[in-house]
């Protein structure tokens, strides 16, 4: 599989996989549309003003690592703390962003670091379904992380003028909408057996580590645990 | 606005941006090996999977079920809007049953 993708893979950046991506994405934005009114609705209660917290939605437009901020937004202010938090908390970017390598690696640099800057999870599973199902466009990623961001800087906006109406997301069962939309592209990646051992090594892993360390480590360590185990299943396969 | 929530802001920013490029970077800088390319392919399942069993084994047992019928649905569609559905619908559904 690797090996054909290689020959025919020229990968291509254009307005139509901006277009698929960004339509294949609506499913994806109104789950973080709902994210970005709670995140709004919160951001209210903190010393952080109507345009910080939406400045901080446009320039950092990462869900996990701005509701992770919140709590820690008192005055005085602490920089450092806040900024050191929100990396620990977006380093499973890393291992997003390198699984992206071996297809985006023929786009113009301008292309790749500027489509990246909308990398966030959910349009990168999507991504990397579309990728399994034939999909060789890197524009996809592109309009699906910019559906995205507009869903998330607007609702912040609603969730800020709007106020107290969803504050509490388990009330509505919203807090389920990620996870499914986890689920549904985990199905979509699935490859066959030979992912059987990463899901499962990775998911145990994840389980295991989220008990023990606070933040997204737990997805970082899952990952490469998943992910490791699987290349390790290959190697002892070949020596059978 | 005040001078130090924007610096604070900034920071993140670029920090956040900095491991969005990161991996893609790190990765580019060498010449993959096929056992390197083996491995990226295995990280989309691996990630997601990581995503996944935390958040529904921490949630209570009704996230759980819940994610047994989502899992069915996303099997069967293969949609992502119906897979949101069944698991928002099925969570609220058991949430009002009286399981003690």
């Amino acid at each position: 599989m690797q090996g054909a993708t290689e020959q025919t893979d020229s990968s291509q950046f254009t307005a139509d996989g901006f277009v698929r991506g960004l339509h294949e994405s609506v499913p994806i934005a109104v789950a973080v549309f709902t994210y970005g009114v709670v995140f709004g609705v919160l951001a209210r209660q903190t010393p952080l003003g109507t345009i910080e917290t939406l400045l901080m939605s446009v320039t950092v437009f990462a869900a996990s690592a701005q509701f992770v901020v919140l709590d820690l937004w008192r005055t005085p202010l602490a920089v450092i703390p806040i900024v050191i938090t929100t990396v620990a908390v977006n380093l499973r970017h890393l291992l997003l962003s390198a699984a992206l390598e071996p297809w985006f690696s023929r786009l113009k640099r301008g292309r790749i670091y500027g489509t990246l800057f909308f990398l966030n999870d959910e349009s990168w599973g999507l991504t990397m379904r579309a990728h399994s199902d034939g999909e060789t466009d890197g524009a996809y990623l592109l309009g699906s992380g910019c559906l995205v961001f507009v869903a998330w800087v607007s609702a912040t906006g609603v969730g800020l003028t709007a106020g107290g109406l969803i504050s509490d997301p388990t009330r509505f069962g919203l807090d389920m909408a990620f996870a499914a939309v986890y689920i549904a592209l985990l199905v979509g990646v699935w490859d066959g057996r030979s992912d059987a051992v990463p899901v499962a090594v990775g998911g145990g892993v994840a389980l295991v580590a989220s008990m023990i360390l606070a933040g997204s480590w737990h997805i970082i360590i899952g990952g490469l645990a998943g992910s490791l185990a699987g290349v390790v299943r290959d190697e002892l396969g070949e020596h059978q | 606005m005040n001078a130090t929530g924007v610096l604070a802001i900034a920071g993140m920013a670029v920090g956040t941006y900095l491991t969005r490029i990161g991996g893609y970077w790190l990765v580019s800088r060498f010449e993959l090996t096929s056992r390197a390319r083996a491995w990226l392919e295995y990280v989309p399942a691996a990630v997601l999977a990581s995503l996944v069993v935390p958040e529904l084994t921490t949630g209570g047992p009704e996230k759980l079920v819940a994610g047994m019928g989502v899992l069915f649905v996303a099997y069967r569609w293969g949609n992502i809007l119906y897979s949101m559905l069944a698991g928002i619908g099925l969570v609220l559904v058991f949430r009002q049953l009286p399981l003690g």
